[in-house]
C-alpha cells in the first residue's frame, strides 16, 4: 500500500504541469474517457460539410457582438430630444432606443463596426443555415438516425428568422418600425384571437411604449437561449451520429473515412472561425448595413419607399404581397384572408420541410440506418422535390422585392406582381419536371460510363478508315463510387384478393404510399444501376460500342 | 520544386506503395455490383518528402501569425488615433468613416490570418493520411433494451403508480393545473381590444392641421394636384401618445374637381372636390404616401395596395381587402377645414371582429 502511494506520489512530480491538470480535471469530470472517444474522432471532408460550421461561427459572432451591443443599448421607446453627435438628426424626437443606436453607431469608437459585425453574421448566419439544409437535404443526410437532428437545424433555422426580426427590430427606425406594423396588422388578422394578441404583445394599441422592451427581451434573451440550447444538442448528435460520407473506395456505411479531430479538424475547423470572423469582420469595414441615420427615427404616419426586410423575411413579405386581398365579413366578423392565408401558407411552407425526413421514410418504408450521402441525381424525386420547393422559395422572394424589381428593370409593378402569383404555383412544378430529367439523365450518362467507360477524347482511324473514340475502362474505385447508391424497388399494394380468394380491403394511405413509392422509384423514375452481368458482356465483346 | 531537385537525405526511408488493402474491402454481390477495392493508397505531399517544402510552409504559416499580431497593434493604433468623426475617401467605397475602416480592415486582417495561418498549418504539415473509424449501430442490444424494460417495470411497480388512482389522478390534476398561474400572470401584458379599434382622434368641430407646418387648414390651402397630409387639432408631437395616436388619425387631402368624383357619398362627404381619407392603409397598416395626380390613385410604397380617391378610395390593385375610410369634413366659421365626426368605420388593417 504505501509502496504504491510512493511511486504515485513521485511519478506525480515528475508529470508535467499540463498533465497535472488534466489529472485534477479527470478526478473530478472524467475527462480522460472523454477525450479517449472523441479526440481522435474521425471526420470526412468534403467541402459542402463546411457550411454548417459557418453556422456555428456566425452565431458564436452574433452572440459576441451581441453581449458588446448590449452595455449601450437603451431598450426604451421615452421619446427624447437628440443632441449628440450626428448633425442632421439635431433636435429631433427620437426614441431613446433610436438615439443609442445613433451613440453606438456615432460616439462609441467601434460600435459602429460590431453593430454592422452583428447585423452583417445575422444575414450570414441564416443563409448559411439555409445553404446548409439545402447540402442536407439534397444529399439524404436527414435519413435514419438524423431525422431528430434535422428537426432541430429546422427549429434553428425558424427562431433564427424570428430572432433576426426581433433584433433589426429595436433601433426604432423608420424601415423596421415598418415591419413590425406590418407584423401587428398580420397578427390581427388572426381570426378571433388577433386583436387580444396584438394588444398583449403591444401592451396596448400599436406601437404603444412597450414592443421595444418586449422584442429586447426575446431577442437577447428568450430565443437566443433556446437557440443556444439547440445548437449544443445539434452539435451532440453530430458526434454522436459520427459525420456522414458520400460513396468511395473503402467508405461503407458501417465506417467513416478521414482525419482525426486532433490535430487536423482542430486546426482546420478553428482556423475556419477565425476565417468567418475575419471576412465578416472586413465585410463590416466596407459594406454598410442598416443604415439607420438615413432612414430615421419611426413614426407610424411615415414611411420610406423601396422598403425591404432582410432577405430571410423576404420569402413571407412575397406571400404577402402577392395575395390578393379577399376578406370576408359575415355576422358581424370580418375573416381577413388575404392576410391570414399568406400567414398559414408562411408556416405550411416551412413546415413541409420540417417533416419531410418522416414522409420519405413512410414511403420508402426504410428502417435501417443511412450513413453514404445520395448523390442528388441518384434521388431524382428527392431533389426534384427539394428544387420546386426553393423555386416557389425563390419566386416568392423576388415577390417581396416585386417593387424593387419593378424600378430595377423598368417593368410594371402590376405585371410583377402577376408574375409572381402565376410562378408560386406553375414555377415549382416546370423546376421539379425538368429536374428530374436533369436527374435522370444524369443516372443515365453515369450508367453509360460504368458500361463504356470514359471518353478519352482519342480519335483512332481504324484499318478500314473508320473514326472511333477510344473510351477508357474506368478504374475500380470509380466503378465502386458509381454504383454503390440503392435503388429501392417501389412498394406494391399487393393482390386485390387474398389467399382464400376474399377481396382485401385497402386502405387510401396504403394506396397512396404505392402511388408516392411509384413516384420515387418506379420504372421510369429511377434508372436502373448497371449489373454486373450487363458489364461483362460489353467488355468481352471487343471495341463494340 | 520538382522531384528530381528533392535530395535523397530528404525522402522517407521507404515510400508505401503496398498500403493498397487499408480500409474496408467487400465483394461484389447484387446490391453491389463492382467491388470495393478499398481505400486508395496515400500519396505524399510535397512538404512530406521534402524537408525545405515544409519548411517553406512553416515560414508561411508564421509569416500569417506575424501579420495578425501587426494588425492587432494596427487596430489598438486606430482607436487611439483616429477620430471617431473622420471621414476619408477610399476608392470605390466613398466617403466612409475612417475609423470604422480602420478597426474593421485591422481585426479583419488579424482574425484571417490566424484562420489562413492555421488552415495553411493544416493542409500542408500535419498528417493527411485517411484514417478510419468504426461506426456502431445506434439502437441498443435486444439484452439492453430487456433490461431497461424491466428496470422501468420494476420502478413502476415499486411507485404504486399503477395501482394507487388516488395519488395518480390528483397528482395529474395538480400538474395540470398549476400552468394556469401562468397564463394568468400574462392577462396585465396589455388591455382587452374592447371598441379601441374602432375610434380615433377625430371628432366633431375638430380642425384638420396641416402636419409639416402645424396650421390649420383653409380650403385654400390645399391645391389641386398636391397631397396634403394633417392631424386633428390638439394632437401635439411632444404629446405621450402622440405615435399611438397618429397611427390611427393620420389624414391625406386632396382636391380633385368634384365633377372628377364618381363616387355619390365622397362627393357629399367633401368640400368642394377637398377629400380627407385616412392614411392608413387598410392592409397591414403603412402609411400611404405615395400620389398619382393625373388618376388621382395613391400607392402604399410598401405592398403596393392601389386606392383610387376619385371613386371612394377603392381598391385597384394589390393586396389590400376594402377601401380607405373616408374622413366627413367641412368648414367652420372661421374659414378652417373641420371633420364631421369621426370616421364611421374603423381605420388601418382589418380584423376578426371589425365586421
Amino acid at each position: 500500500m504505501s509502496t504504491t502511494t510512493t511511486t504515485d506520489s513521485r511519478s506525480r512530480e515528475k508529470a508535467p504541469a499540463g498533465e497535472k491538470i488534466a489529472d485534477w480535471a479527470d478526478g473530478r469530470l472524467g475527462i480522460y474517457s472523454l477525450a479517449k472517444a472523441n479526440m481522435r474522432k474521425i471526420f470526412p471532408d468534403h467541402w459542402s460539410f463546411m457550411l454548417g460550421e459557418i453556422c456555428l461561427y456566425s452565431f458564436i459572432i452574433i452572440i459576441l457582438t451581441g453581449v458588446y451591443l448590449t452595455l449601450f443599448f437603451h431598450p426604451s421607446m421615452n421619446e427624447i430630444e437628440y443632441h449628440g453627435s450626428y448633425v442632421p438628426l439635431q433636435g429631433q424626437l427620437m426614441s431613446e432606443a433610436f438615439a443609442s443606436t445613433l451613440d453606438i453607431s456615432f460616439d462609441v469608437r467601434g460600435g459602429l463596426l460590431i453593430r454592422q459585425i452583428h447585423h452583417w453574421a445575422a444575414i450570414v448566419f441564416l443563409a448559411g443555415m439555409f445553404v446548409h439544409m439545402m447540402r442536407v437535404f439534397f444529399t439524404g443526410a436527414f435519413r435514419k438516425p438524423r431525422e431528430i437532428n434535422w428537426m432541430f437545424g429546422f427549429l434553428l433555422f425558424v427562431l433564427g428568422m424570428f430572432t433576426g426580426f426581433t433584433g433589426y427590430s429595436l433601433p426604432d427606425d423608420l424601415l423596421s418600425g415598418t415591419g413590425v406594423r406590418f407584423t401587428q396588422g398580420a397578427i390581427l388578422a388572426t381570426p378571433i384571437v388577433g386583436t387580444y394578441i396584438s394588444m398583449f404583445l403591444f401592451g396596448g394599441e400599436f406601437p404603444g411604449g412597450d414592443f421595444v422592451s418586449r422584442f429586447y427581451s426575446i431577442h437577447i434573451l428568450l430565443l437566443p437561449g433556446i437557440m443556444l440550447g439547440l445548437v449544443v444538442g445539434h452539435l451532440i448528435l453530430v458526434f454522436y451520429h459520427k459525420h456522414t460520407q458520400f460513396a468511395g473506395p473503402g467508405k461503407t456505411n458501417k465506417n467513416v473515412v478521414g482525419m482525426p479531430l486532433l490535430p487536423v479538424y482542430m486546426a482546420k475547423a478553428g482556423g475556419f472561425f477565425f476565417l468567418v470572423f475575419g471576412f465578416i469582420a472586413m465585410l463590416a469595414a466596407v459594406a454598410s448595413i442598416n443604415p439607420i441615420w438615413v432612414l430615421g427615427p419611426y413614426r407610424p404616419d411615415q414611411v420610406s419607399t423601396g422598403a425591404q426586410p432582410d432577405w430571410y423575411m423576404g420569402f413571407a413579405e412575397g406571400l404577402i404581397r402577392a395575395m390578393p386581398g379577399w376578406e370576408i365579413n359575415f355576422w358581424g366578423h370580418t375573416l381577413v384572408l388575404g392576410v391570414f392565408i399568406p400567414l398559414v401558407l408562411f408556416g405550411l411552407f416551412l413546415g413541409i420541410l420540417a417533416l419531410y425526413p418522416f414522409i420519405e421514410s413512410w414511403i420508402t418504408g426504410d428502417k435501417s440506418e443511412h450513413h453514404i450521402l445520395d448523390r442528388p441525381r441518384n434521388a431524382p424525386t428527392r431533389t426534384a422535390f427539394g428544387v420546386a420547393w426553393v423555386t416557389a422559395y425563390m419566386i416568392m422572394l423576388i415577390g417581396g422585392g416585386n417593387d424593387i424589381v419593378a424600378t430595377h428593370f423598368h417593368l410594371s409593378i402590376n405585371s410583377v406582381t402577376w408574375f409572381v402569383r402565376v410562378g408560386f404555383f406553375v414555377g415549382p412544378v416546370i423546376a421539379f419536371v425538368v429536374t428530374k430529367r436533369i436527374c435522370l439523365g444524369l443516372q443515365r450518362r453515369d450508367k453509360d460510363k460504368v458500361l463504356h467507360g470514359r471518353e478519352s477524347g482519342i480519335i483512332k482511324r481504324l484499318p478500314h478508315g473508320e473514326f472511333i473514340e477510344v473510351h477508357e475502362p474506368l478504374s475500380q474505385e470509380a466503378l465502386h463510387t458509381l454504383t454503390a447508391h440503392e435503388q429501392y424497388e417501389p412498394a406494391a399494394i399487393g393482390p386485390a384478393v387474398d389467399e382464400n380468394g376474399v377481396e382485401r380491403k385497402v386502405k387510401g394511405p396504403q394506396k397512396l404510399r404505392a402511388k408516392l413509392s411509384n413516384a420515387y422509384f418506379g420504372e421510369d423514375n429511377q434508372i436502373p444501376k448497371p449489373t454486373a452481368e450487363e458489364y461483362k458482356e460489353i467488355t468481352s465483346g471487343h471495341g463494340h460500342h | 520544386m520538382s522531384s528530381q531537385e528533392t535530395p535523397e537525405e530528404n525522402l522517407p526511408a521507404e515510400r508505401a506503395d503496398d498500403e493498397h488493402a487499408h480500409g474496408a474491402v467487400s465483394v461484389a454481390d447484387e446490391k453491389h455490383p463492382f467491388a470495393d477495392p478499398g481505400l486508395p493508397p496515400h500519396e505524399h505531399r510535397i512538404q512530406d518528402i521534402d524537408e525545405r517544402a515544409a519548411k517553406r510552409s512553416e515560414r508561411t504559416v508564421a509569416f500569417l501569425f506575424t501579420l495578425s499580431m501587426l494588425a492587432t497593434v494596427g487596430f489598438i493604433a486606430s482607436f487611439v488615433t483616429i477620430p471617431a468623426d473622420k471621414i476619408v475617401y477610399i476608392f470605390p467605397l466613398g466617403h466612409i468613416s475612417g475609423l470604422n475602416f480602420a478597426l474593421g480592415m485591422t481585426l479583419g486582417l488579424a482574425l484571417f490570418c490566424i484562420g489562413a495561418g492555421a488552415v495553411h498549418w493544416a493542409r500542408t504539415l500535419m498528417s493527411d493520411e485517411e484514417m478510419t473509424d468504426e461506426r456502431h449501430a445506434i439502437a441498443a442490444e435486444p439484452e439492453v433494451k430487456a433490461k431497461v424494460l424491466a428496470d422501468f417495470k420494476q420502478g413502476a411497480k415499486e411507485s404504486a403508480l399503477g395501482r394507487r388512482k388516488l395519488i395518480r389522478n390528483t397528482m395529474f390534476g395538480a400538474l395540470t393545473l398549476f400552468p394556469l398561474s401562468g397564463i394568468v400572470l400574462l392577462r396585465d401584458l396589455g388591455p382587452l381590444p374592447e371598441d379601441k379599434l374602432r375610434h380615433t382622434l377625430w371628432r366633431k368641430g375638430l380642425q384638420l392641421v396641416n402636419m409639416n407646418t402645424n396650421e390649420p387648414l383653409r380650403p385654400s390651402d390645399v391645391a389641386v394636384g398636391s397631397l396634403t397630409f394633417a392631424k386633428p387639432e390638439g394632437l401635439e408631437e411632444h404629446d405621450h401618445d402622440f405615435q399611438t395616436e397618429i397611427a390611427k388619425a393620420a389624414l391625406m387631402i386632396v382636391r380633385l374637381q368634384p365633377d372628377d368624383i364618381k363616387d355619390k357619398r365622397e362627393l357629399e362627404w367633401s368640400h368642394e372636390g377637398i377629400v380627407a381619407y385616412s392614411k392608413i392603409c387598410t392592409h397591414v397598416g403603412c402609411p400611404i404616401s405615395l400620389y398619382e395626380q393625373q388618376t388621382h390613385h395613391v400607392l402604399c410604397p410598401c405592398h403596393q395596395s392601389t386606392f383610387d380617391l376619385a371613386d371612394g378610395a377603392r381598391v385597384i390593385f394589390g393586396p389590400a381587402g376594402h377601401a380607405l375610410p373616408q374622413l366627413r369634413i367641412g368648414v367652420n366659421d372661421e374659414g378652417y377645414l373641420e371633420a364631421l365626426g369621426d370616421f364611421d368605420e374603423p381605420v388601418g388593417p382589418a380584423f376578426w371582429e371589425r365586421g
